[in-house]
């Protein structure tokens, strides 16, 4: 096995104790004396911290006074200091891909109660790196430019203060928007807790910023369906959906609606929840962004099951005049984006409040959900905020709120859904403040964690709103009394007062939690993410990560990451653009090359690797009839490495020597 | 000046090997006339003592082929080891293994068993089993013992070169042959033969798409269409895990490859690579479909090891001991 260049191998060993975190399950000097028997180790030595400073300098001196070649470090996961002791390799002279890491910590002495067990583990791991180590390679780290352009996916609150930054940080944006109009949920909102703001006030300046803005380009009414490429290099596909206007052409004066041959809405209306009705050819709400109207093909008559037929005598057309934005022959197209890296913003969809009969939601008319009655309690809503039932005329004289509908459920969602509580609460004050009515809250745990929030809850009590704690049985119209006649009647154990109500109520209202979108697996896979076991997009680390994602230059912010408030969103919207705009201005992105190659004369170019690479990154050289890796697509996942029939593809890092060397060692430890 | 001694011989095999030089034909006048053939059973008739008697590094070279099966066959390598300055393992079954090493599926008390014992083709109840020495009229005779496990022949002696093929081919027998008259010989432990896979001389490549999954695994005999990869019509085809050399000798003749060649050199098991590749491509993504799937893989060890086992990294059933 001796090969005459390992003869020159010299490898330093070093053993971290991490303050205890090692040293109290692995008894670290005998690992360290261990290993210095091993052939080729020319010192081994055990330090209490060694990613500190002296830690690193230690390393540094020993590679000149001792010539060492290779080093190898016991001590944590790479992933958090392989960076800094290939640094410490490198200052010391060496090419840092001389340097292996053995993690002992999360491996080892984290995981484990017998410390005589953990300690021979230890040494095995570090014999398999001191074999894998002498066959190591000097190997270069590449750097690829960054495509200074920017995609936000998702047209909400977050991806339009993204969008913003960045624009006015003096990037060029393109914000994919599936909807007519950006704004998302936020728009859709009366008032903002906890000072009441009135939320299109704030949020509808913001919009008609990215509309106009010289920065941003907006691709409303489009989807993102592919993307492909790397960090820095990104290439998206999206679908323009038709229309059937032409945005460019379009001055927003919404003559077309007024000509329409419908003399009235008469079709559930998408942004005020079905509560209100609207044309074939509307524009989602007054402030919407772009000012461009859209023709729903679903109902409008000069289509016919979304087919076009020409049948109508298109009104609407004539309206338009020689603005000439009408156009019934738009079609689904594609438009191909080159951008550097991507911020993903698309939101959660409310939990269908459906999913629980026994609150009587679609059943009884007057239970509502919460975005239902954001849109009733707000003065351009389809009742100009004039709270009444769903009869068009009765005022409720009481209205029950039920929290935690779909969250904090094993039988739905068992997340709490963070915003709910506080919603219930501004819809409390809204609905007392509009209607007079009695306002009962029933929820399980106040949960008022913000700035001002607990105050605001603190002044509802004052204001008379009536809370009672414990989860609610049902909603039922079977009335045991007279009082209960004709009225939704609320079953719940006060859990304070310690029995079973019975509260009858004109309206209830559902506090729906937050759920990630239907699709959002699909846009996980099309991004290529990863999700948390509730489906929300997961971030790299909870905690020092929190936008970053597991693939290089995709950031998430909002309420697709998991349930939040619109500052918290609004915060990490701006900390995923500062993260895209560090990477920008770096100006490139320094490559791993623990990447795979094939050797050309050997490739026989039978095709095996081609339909695995997860990154697109092989392609068939038809002249050739050999396959070629594009290394600057691979990631070294090593799949194409694995399926590769005559070993005719390598991975630098990885190769089948090392791996194999890395092997005997790990098993030479009796 | 003397002519080169040359040496033949087989130990587990199935004498395809020796056919292979008959088939040099009018070729192998031409070797016969440049060396000594000192030992050819299949052939001429010579005695253990002669080998015995000559001295070491006496022979040029021995082409031996087979497996180490028995404590004959390992007596005999050992010896002409000794006598030999190359020894060459000459197929599959000295190269890999070959057939004969797909018996270490199995206990060799297992094997004995069933051939002795219990194989339905038996008389009942006899269960004789052959013995090590049996003394009868004052006369002993003796028989080899059959080891644990079958091992190709660098896994016995140190082989100087690898011919392979089951059986290898005129072509690549010659190629070996002139090198060693020659004398114009390749590194110790070369293999002779490219070091490439199969596809790069199969006539059928082309025909094989960019994209392409296992959605059924088929048997050569289903319908399939002439002329296209095998793989690509679901018919596991060792090909693209195999040395070429063969000149594409079975995918021509309308059959897939089975990988007599081993795997290339940068290979260590021929089996493991091409399992690793077809599983890869298969269409199923969830396990009950996978399964499903790969059941169209009656045999897995005899389609992926059929000639690699005794060199694979799965090596044998039971960790025993190579020796009895």
């Amino acid at each position: 096995m001796d090969k005459p260049s390992k003869q020159t191998v010299r490898i330093g060993f070093y053993i971290c104790h991490c303050g205890s975190n090692i040293a109290a399950m692995v008894d670290c000097p005998a690992v360290a004396r261990f290993v210095g028997t091993l052939p080729h180790v020319v010192l081994s030595r055990d330090y209490k911290y060694m990613c500190s400073d002296p830690g690193q300098e230690l390393i540094q001196k020993d590679i000149s006074e001792h010539q060492l070649n290779r080093v190898v470090v016991a001590s944590c996961s790479p992933l958090l200091h392989e960076h800094t002791f290939r640094g410490a390799v490198e200052a010391g002279g060496l090419n840092p891909f001389f340097f292996h890491m053995v993690n002992i910590r999360e491996h080892d002495s984290w995981v484990h109660t017998d410390p005589a067990e953990a300690t021979a583990k230890a040494k095995e791991l570090a014999h398999a790196a001191i074999m894998r180590v002498a066959m190591h390679k000097a190997l270069e780290v590449k750097k690829v430019p960054v495509h200074p352009d920017v995609l936000v996916v998702g047209g909400g609150i977050a991806g339009i203060h993204a969008a913003l930054t960045l624009a006015n940080a003096g990037k060029k944006v393109f914000l994919v928007e599936r909807e007519p109009s950006i704004g998302g949920h936020m728009a859709q909102f009366d008032k903002t807790f906890p000072t009441l703001d009135c939320a299109a006030c704030i949020l509808t300046p913001k919009m008609s910023a990215v509309g106009t803005h010289p920065n941003i380009t907006l691709l409303s009414y489009s989807e993102v369906t592919k993307l492909d490429g790397y960090v820095g290099n990104y290439t998206a596909t999206v679908k323009r959906k038709p229309r059937y206007i032409s945005e460019d052409k379009c001055t927003g004066c919404q003559e077309c609606i007024a000509n329409c041959v419908y003399k009235e809405p008469k079709f559930p209306d998408e942004f005020n929840e079905g509560l209100g009705k609207r044309k074939p050819v509307y524009i989602p709400f007054p402030q919407a962004t772009p000012q461009v109207v859209v023709i729903d093909p679903q109902t409008c008559l000069n289509f016919r099951n979304g087919e076009l037929t020409g049948k109508c005598k298109k009104s609407c057309v004539a309206a338009c005049g020689d603005k000439e934005a009408i156009d019934f022959s738009q079609t689904e197209t594609f438009q191909e984006l080159k951008v550097g890296t991507v911020i993903v913003t698309t939101g959660f969809q409310a939990f269908d409040a459906k999913r629980m009969p026994q609150y009587g939601y679609g059943k009884f008319p007057n239970v509502y959900t919460a975005l239902e009655i954001e849109r009733l309690v707000n003065t351009s809503g389809p009742t100009a905020g004039h709270v009444v039932l769903r009869d068009g005329k009765t005022e409720p004289r009481s209205i029950g709120i039920i929290h935690c509908v779909g969250s904090r459920d094993k039988k739905t969602n068992r997340w709490c859904s963070r915003v709910c509580c506080m919603f219930s609460l501004k819809l409390a004050h809204l609905l007392k403040e509009h209607t007079g009515a009695e306002v009962y809250n029933f929820y399980i745990d106040m949960r008022a964690p913000g700035k001002g929030y607990e105050e605001f809850y603190d002044k509802l009590l004052e204001e008379g709103v009536h809370f009672i704690r414990g989860r609610v049985g049902e909603v039922t119209d079977w009335a045991r009394t007279p009082d209960e006649e004709g009225k939704l009647v609320i079953r719940v154990e006060d859990t304070l007062a310690g029995y079973v109500r019975r509260i009858p109520f004109d309206m209830v209202v559902l506090a729906t939690g937050l759920e990630p979108h239907a699709d959002a697996q699909d846009v996980r896979r099309m991004l290529n993410m990863s999700c948390g076991s509730e489906g929300f997009f997961l971030e790299r680390h909870p905690k020092l990560a929190p936008v970053s994602t597991f693939t290089e230059g995709i950031f998430l912010a909002g309420c697709c990451q998991g349930p939040r408030d619109i500052p918290d969103t609004v915060a990490q919207a701006g900390a995923a653009a500062a993260e895209a705009l560090a990477l920008i201005d770096k100006g490139f992105i320094e490559q791993e090359p623990n990447t795979a190659f094939i050797l050309e004369d050997e490739c026989c170019g039978c095709k095996s690797c081609i339909p695995l690479c997860p990154y697109t990154a092989i392609t068939f050289d038809a002249a050739n009839k050999k396959a070629v890796i594009n290394e600057a697509l691979c990631k070294g996942c090593g799949t194409c490495v694995a399926a590769c029939p005559s070993g005719t593809i390598v991975q630098n890092l990885f190769d089948d020597e090392e791996i194999f060397s890395e092997i005997e060692g790990v098993l030479a430890h009796e | 000046m003397s002519k080169p001694k040359v040496a033949f011989y087989w130990c587990a095999s199935c004498g395809g090997c020796e056919e292979t030089v008959v088939d040099l034909a009018e070729d192998i006048l031409g070797v016969v006339e440049k060396v000594d053939i000192v030992l050819w059973p299949v052939a001429m008739d010579f005695k253990y003592k002669d080998i015995e008697a000559m001295p070491d590094k006496s022979i040029t070279a021995t082409f031996l082929n087979g497996a180490i099966r028995s404590t004959e066959q390992e007596e005999m390598a050992r010896m002409l080891r000794r006598k030999s300055v190359f020894l060459i393992a000459y197929g599959a079954c000295a190269h890999t293994g070959g057939i004969p090493a797909l018996a270490n599926q199995f206990p060799r008390e297992q094997i004995l068993k069933f051939n002795y014992e219990d194989a339905p083709t038996l008389v009942p109840g006899e269960k004789t089993r052959p013995q090590l020495s049996c003394t009868e009229d004052g006369r002993t005779v003796t028989l080899p013992q059959l080891h644990n496990v079958v091992r190709a022949l660098d896994q016995v002696v140190d082989v100087d070169y690898y011919v392979p093929g089951c059986p290898p081919t005129p072509k690549i027998t010659r190629a070996a042959v002139d090198a060693l008259l020659s004398g114009n010989l390749p590194p110790k432990g070369t293999v002779i033969g490219p070091d490439h896979a199969l596809c790069e001389e199969c006539e059928r490549k082309d025909t094989k798409p960019d994209k392409w999954d296992f959605v059924e695994f088929k048997r050569p005999h289903q319908k399939l269409m002439d002329e296209k990869c095998f793989l690509a019509q679901g018919v596991v085809c060792m090909g693209p895990a195999t040395r070429a050399g063969c000149e594409a000798a079975c995918t021509s003749g309308g059959m897939p490859c089975t990988g007599c060649f081993g795997g290339t050199s940068r290979v260590r098991d021929q089996g493991a690579k091409i399992l690793s590749s077809i599983c890869s491509n298969l269409a199923a993504k969830e396990e009950d479909e996978i399964d499903k799937t790969l059941a169209g893989i009656p045999d897995p060890v005899g389609t992926f090891y059929r000639y690699g086992l005794a060199k694979s990294i799965l090596r044998r059933k039971l960790n025993l001991p190579s020796n009895p």
